[in-house]
């Protein structure tokens, strides 16, 4: 059966895949931010991970508000990578699993009442794409199969933290149920805090970053119940996303093995990542 | 949320991108967005106006893509700054110098307000 192994928080800074496809890895700047992935990836590697279920945002890749989907799910095999206006990244196509995806929809919808837009095609944003060379090989192909899910948190009214909770517990329930033995990593992007528009351009906080990690892996509930204005005074506007990390953590154990943090904060964004083992899956191992 | 205007604007120096706004600037975004494709952003490069015409930007939204204006097109024409950074990206106009103009400041007076100065952070 299915198992939920492992649960990873990250940003995803477009800047951070610019400056890995230019090599920058041991540049002073970016150093502390690319380290700060090796033990992330080491880790995941040695859990035997399979699958990895990446909740992220579009950033106009694919999604236009024309039709906005709340929450948007890929049942593909194969996601290309986008073009966000200067280009595509030079990535393979991210490998996904169709049957996977389309259990996963089965259960979110009927199972759990998550009304889903299911996507047979999906263009990969940085949202998705910026993260997961940081956790997975990827040359000459992807070590792992990825589900992309796709949240709004450009268009208000979003979805509330409380109903991402929801829906990592939907999604555990959707992995466990899954007969063949796929080893899961939920992965939650954005954040941490920032700000890109008006007077306000460049916020940054990095004593709410702390506490939100700090809450995150060991009092996650008490972040669902923060209305959307707080996050953007807090985090800055655009750091709402910070929200998308709660249906990685619902997905998990209350208790969780910490296994990594990083966070960094150099120029416009708290950048941070946490690695989180489920308790209960790690019990029955 | 402000029920006469229908915005969440209680943060200062913040445009929340409220259903309102992005109604307001569809057409604005929409042209914004189309820059994703390589074969439009050359069609733009071409002919900047009749691109901007075709997806029926006001006279006002023009005039401002091109005065590179982002502060206006933001906070007064409904634009969202995810799609805004794909027309910055065709005059070389990252988030820096997109969020400077914002700030009222020069690149080089941003810069010195943040803790590490990465040139790359697009």
């Amino acid at each position: 059966m299915g198992r939920l192994v492992a649960g990873i928080g990250s940003s995803h800074v477009p800047s951070v895949g610019v400056a890995f496809d230019q090599n920058q890895q041991e540049a002073p700047g970016w150093k502390p931010l690319f380290d700060g992935y090796k033990p992330a990836k080491a880790w995941l590697k040695d859990v035997g991970i399979t699958h990895a279920i990446v909740l992220y945002n579009d950033h106009g890749t694919d999604f236009f508000f024309d039709k906005y989907p709340t929450f948007a799910l890929g049942v593909a095999d194969e996601y290309p990578i986008g073009d966000e206006g200067w280009g595509a990244r030079p990535l393979p196509a991210v490998k996904g699993d169709a049957v996977f995806s389309w259990h996963l929809a089965n259960s979110l919808v009927v199972e759990s009442e998550f009304d889903l837009t299911i996507c047979q095609e999906m263009v990969m944003d940085h949202g998705l794409l910026v993260p997961l060379p940081l956790l997975f090989d990827h040359e000459p192909d992807w070590s792992v199969r990825t589900v992309p899910f796709q949240v709004n948190v450009l268009q208000h009214p979003l979805p509330t933290p409380h109903r991402l909770w929801k829906l990592g517990q939907a999604l555990r329930t959707a992995v466990e149920s899954y007969p063949d033995d796929v080893r899961v990593v939920v992965v939650g992007t954005g954040g941490l805090s920032h700000q890109l528009h008006g007077d306000r351009f460049g916020h940054m906080n990095s004593d709410w970053d702390k506490e939100f990690l700090d809450r995150i892996e060991d009092d996650p509930e008490s972040l669902v119940d923060i209305p959307h204005d707080e996050w953007m005074e807090r985090g800055g506007a655009e750091a709402v996303e910070m929200m998308v990390w709660l249906g990685m953590r619902g997905a998990l154990t209350p208790k969780v093995n910490k296994i990594h943090r990083n966070y960094y904060l150099p120029m416009l964004s708290g950048m941070g990542l946490t690695v989180l083992e489920d308790t209960l899956t790690s019990a029955a191992a | 949320m402000s029920r006469e205007t229908g915005h969440s604007d209680h943060i200062p120096g913040t445009c929340v991108f409220t259903g309102q706004r992005s109604q307001q600037g569809l057409k604005l975004n929409s042209f914004a967005f189309s820059l994703h494709k390589a074969e439009n952003r050359e069609a733009y490069r071409q002919d900047p106006d009749g691109y901007m015409d075709g997806y029926g930007l006001s006279a006002w939204e023009k005039q401002k893509v091109k005065e590179k204006d982002w502060k206006a097109l933001i906070e007064e024409g409904g634009g969202n700054i995810y799609m805004l950074l794909k027309v910055g990206a065709m005059t070389g106009d990252g988030l820096v110098p997109i969020g400077a103009q914002q700030r009222g400041e020069s690149v080089e007076e941003f810069m010195k307000t943040r803790n590490v100065p990465l040139r790359q952070n697009m």
